[in-house]
């Protein structure tokens, strides 16, 4: 019984965390694409998960393309680095918190259910400002 | 044909020197536009981008210069960027018999065409959601949802769908879809809703 309980408790505390890390997957990837995440490299592909904190690198000849799990879309330019600083989402109340920064590169973004929910929940950090979105799809480039 | 690649790159050189940043508002998939507010680091608002094709020109130290751009320039510039975003996901529901995990016969087609949509989809997941009506403890209702939400999973998994890319959750009767008092019957609550991305 106690034993039972134990497992179904370890079980429950396992979902938990992996539903709290993944925050979205990739779509598509090619050429020079990857994922840095605590220290590591991981190639970004389609149906690799993207988690909070990670940062999506791509290279010369390098793009990708992620759907978050608010529905926020991101597409990723060649030559870019794009921090994801803070996701936060309740998949209920549609309240959340998004912050991503773009160091460098093109960023193209379809904003979803957080920044439906409330204006300027969705924030993109650029080396000179901060863009509050408001519903929306728009560009980012940064030289 | 050289010298306009070169007066094109010159350009881009000449724009790219005064300009460090740029950010160009599309129109929203539903035709309607949203908007972008510009804030310098701190805090000020500089420039507020909510008609489409307008965009703002950022200099290296900051200050936002706003201009009107076109479809035809942006899909020049940014064509790629922009086919490369992914499609808007996707939402079904499904319906079940009272207190039991088999889905109603008028469901079964909803399933086949969530299954269509999942396998066409690069990278395509599933995220199933069951859920209860207000009939029988909160506890079973757990259970129900979670049971209802395992079945659709294995239903697609069964039918060929990466079980890596299908997370199952039940959320009993927490979240109806049409309100009702505790321990009504209600046809329409009893459902597990998917969403594929």
């Amino acid at each position: 019984m106690l034993r039972t309980a134990i497992i179904t408790f370890l079980a429950a505390a396992c979902l938990a965390t992996q539903a709290n890390a993944e925050i979205g997957r990739v779509k598509r990837a090619s050429g020079d694409a990857f994922i840095e995440r605590a220290g590591a490299r991981i190639d970004a592909a389609p149906g690799v998960t993207v988690d909070a904190n990670d940062v999506l690198v791509t290279g010369a000849d390098g793009k990708m393309s992620i759907t978050f799990i608010d529905n926020s879309r991101f597409s990723i330019g060649p030559e870019s680095r794009v921090t994801l600083d803070r996701f936060e989402f309740n998949s209920t109340t549609h309240e959340g918190d998004f912050e991503t920064g773009v160091e460098k590169g093109s960023l193209a973004v379809i904003s979803g259910q957080i920044a439906k929910e409330a204006p300027d929940a969705m924030k993109v950090r650029t080396p000179t400002s901060i863009l509050g979105v408001r519903g929306t799809r728009f560009i980012i480039e940064v030289d | 044909m050289l010298k306009a690649a070169l007066a094109a790159t010159g350009m881009i050189l000449l724009l790219s020197g005064c300009t460090a940043e740029r950010v160009v508002l599309l129109p929203n998939e539903s035709g309607e536009s949203g908007s972008v507010a510009i804030f310098s680091a701190a805090g000020e608002e500089e420039a507020l981008l909510d008609r489409p094709y307008t965009e703002a020109r950022i200099a290296q130290g900051g200050g936002a210069s706003v201009g009107e751009t076109s479809a035809e320039a942006v899909d020049a510039a940014y064509g790629t960027l922009i086919e490369d975003l992914p499609p808007p996901p996707r939402s079904f529901i499904l319906y079940f018999k009272v207190g039991t995990t088999t889905l109603m016969p008028e469901s079964e087609p909803e399933l086949d065409r969530l299954l269509a949509e999942a396998s066409e989809r690069l990278g395509g997941d599933v995220q199933v959601v069951g859920h209860t009506d207000t009939v029988g403890a909160k506890e079973t209702n757990d259970k129900l949802s979670e049971a209802r939400a395992q079945e659709v999973k294995r239903l697609l998994v069964e039918r060929g769908l990466d079980p890596a890319l299908v997370r199952a959750v039940g959320r009993g009767e927490r979240e109806l879809l049409v309100p009702t008092g505790d321990e009504v019957a209600e046809t329409r609550n009893r459902r597990v809703e998917v969403v594929v991305r």
